[in-house]
């Protein structure tokens, strides 16, 4: 008898009715308005690659050891380095890093030795050209410009 | 033979997918039908075959980690898990106390969240769209996590071989400790809107029986072989991580329906917050990272480990020949085996069930095709 007056007053079905209207208080709204609002990424993010620089003489501080590169399991990152005559040591010419492979597993930061390559916390890098995806040195310490539009 | 018409023609070949959207991916299955009789399924796989296997022959030990992520990508810290003990136990070094704490913990995270996207979409299959955004809210707390501890959402990379790259962060107990508060009282709520759901329970009772017997027949595992009785769970079975130290039950069903795989796995998310709760009290200090060499290269011989995947038994077969790369790795994904069930399941069945069955078999394709 209690089954057939539960199933002729729909109990079951308001009762799913109810949680979805516990749930319609303004402040459980969930949804960030993305270009407006900009995400807070966590601080150990690993998004797009930048090359850093010595803040204090604004040199770079790769030394070119090559170890990125092979720690990379896409083999996306090419160094080519040169030795300098009167130093004795070997200085960075180019640094090319393919973003278009990248699969941000990390493991070129943790293998550089002098904490140069870092993973940062910039997440737009969108490209009109598959070239655009293949960063030089340049790009690298420079870091991502993403446009920002206003809204 | 008479010329046949339209009305004579009894049997109907039909294709469910590549493109479905209740295929969970790009599963394809040729369902002959009988009006809405199905009387004989075919599954074609392979469009999202990657030749994950062939890439690890290529791959040192540790660079091959991030590949394992792609797997199952609903539970990649699982996978991670796997290939690393894997590793481990062709090594002979294991994991320090801390670190297998904290492995524990990241797991059953992801377990939690991989039953989440089970559950949003498999409701979605059948028709009731509200739990996926509840579901999808409480799985962006774990996410969270997950970016807070290793810096990725969903192909974490969030162990290494060995142990950990990362230590915990500030505020991580607390965090996991709020997780768990708020997601057992979610989980009654997704219980309010399904469990006695009329159009819910009538979907699911006694569709897509799959006894024991069949269930050991075809080497099905995960929820799916518990939800038929079979009180098989390898945490407990050959305890690795140091699951042994934590006290949790194996749900299990009677009647191997899909009823019975919902409320398999919504026990499951239960027991999966008791263990990180009593895995967050009690992390211990040390270490993260065990004895490993920087190259890893493993004495020649070749190791099978497996665990308990979200979907079932994820097992890692590795070769080694005493070199930087693995000879051979064969993952034994569960999605895979699982769905060798679906002709079994689907047979006999109505067309609207299949979308039913392929949801409850909780299958990824990334896995399945590798």
């Amino acid at each position: 008898m209690g089954k057939l007056l539960r199933t002729v007053f729909l109990v079951d079905l308001f009762q799913g009715l109810w949680v979805t209207f516990r749930s319609q208080h303004p402040k459980n709204i969930y949804t960030e308005q993305y270009p407006a609002e900009r995400p807070k990424v966590a601080e150990r993010f690993r998004g797009a690659p930048r090359l850093n620089l010595n803040p204090e003489n604004g040199e770079t501080l790769c030394i070119a050891c090559n170890l990125c590169a092979l720690a990379c399991p896409e083999r996306l990152i090419v160094v080519t380095s040169e030795r300098n005559e009167e130093t004795r040591r070997k200085e960075l010419t180019t640094f090319t890093y393919d973003t278009s492979r990248c699969m941000f597993c990390g493991l070129c930061e943790d293998a550089c030795p002098v904490d140069a390559l870092e993973l940062t916390q910039d997440f737009e890098m969108a490209s009109y050209s598959r070239e655009g995806s293949i960063w030089d040195r340049q790009m690298l310490e420079e870091g991502v410009r993403p446009t920002q539009y206003k809204c | 033979m008479a010329e046949s018409t339209f009305l004579d023609s009894t049997e109907l070949v039909l294709n469910m997918g590549p493109q479905h959207p209740s295929t969970h991916g790009v599963l394809r299955v040729i369902l002959k039908l009988d009006g809405e009789k199905v009387i004989g399924t075919e599954c074609v796989i392979g469009y999202l075959h990657r030749g994950v296997e062939k890439i690890a022959e290529n791959r040192s030990y540790q660079q091959f980690a991030p590949y394992v992520d792609r797997l199952d990508y609903c539970a990649a810290v699982s996978n991670g898990l796997g290939y690393c003990l894997a590793v481990e136990k062709l090594l002979n070094v294991e994991a320090p106390p801390r670190a297998q704490a904290v492995r524990v913990i990241l797991t059953e995270l992801n377990r939690i969240a991989s039953h989440l996207v089970w559950l949003g979409t498999h409701a979605l299959d059948i028709g009731a769209i509200t739990p996926l955004f509840y579901c999808m809210r409480e799985r962006e707390e774990a996410l969270n996590i997950f970016e807070k501890y290793c810096g990725a959402r969903l192909t974490t990379h969030a162990f290494r071989i060995g142990g950990l790259q990362y230590e915990t962060y500030d505020g991580f107990e607390q965090e996991v400790k709020a997780f768990c508060e708020m997601m057992l009282p979610r989980i009654d709520e997704y219980e309010e809107l399904l469990t006695n759901n009329r159009i819910w329970v009538r979907r699911l009772k006694g569709v897509g029986v799959l006894t024991a017997d069949e269930c050991k027949e075809y080497g099905v595992t995960g929820p799916v072989l518990r939800a038929a009785g079979v009180k098989w769970d390898l945490r407990k079975a050959q305890p690795y991580s140091g699951y042994d130290q934590y006290d949790f039950e194996i749900p299990i069903g009677k009647n191997g329906d899909t009823y019975d795989r919902y409320t398999v796995r919504i026990e499951e998310l239960r027991q999966s917050v008791r263990i990180m709760r009593q895995a967050v009290e009690r992390i211990p200090e040390g270490p993260i990272m065990g004895k490993v060499p920087k190259v890893v290269k493993p004495p020649v011989g070749e190791v099978y480990v497996s665990i308990e995947a979200p979907k079932g038994e994820l097992g890692y077969f590795i070769v080694s020949d005493n070199s930087t790369q693995p000879y051979r790795v064969r993952v034994r994904p569960p999605s895979f085996v699982n769905l060798q069930a679906l002709d079994r399941m689907v047979r006999g069945g109505l067309v609207a069930d299949v979308v039913a069955i392929v949801g409850t078999l909780d299958i990824v394709l990334g896995e399945v095709d590798r």
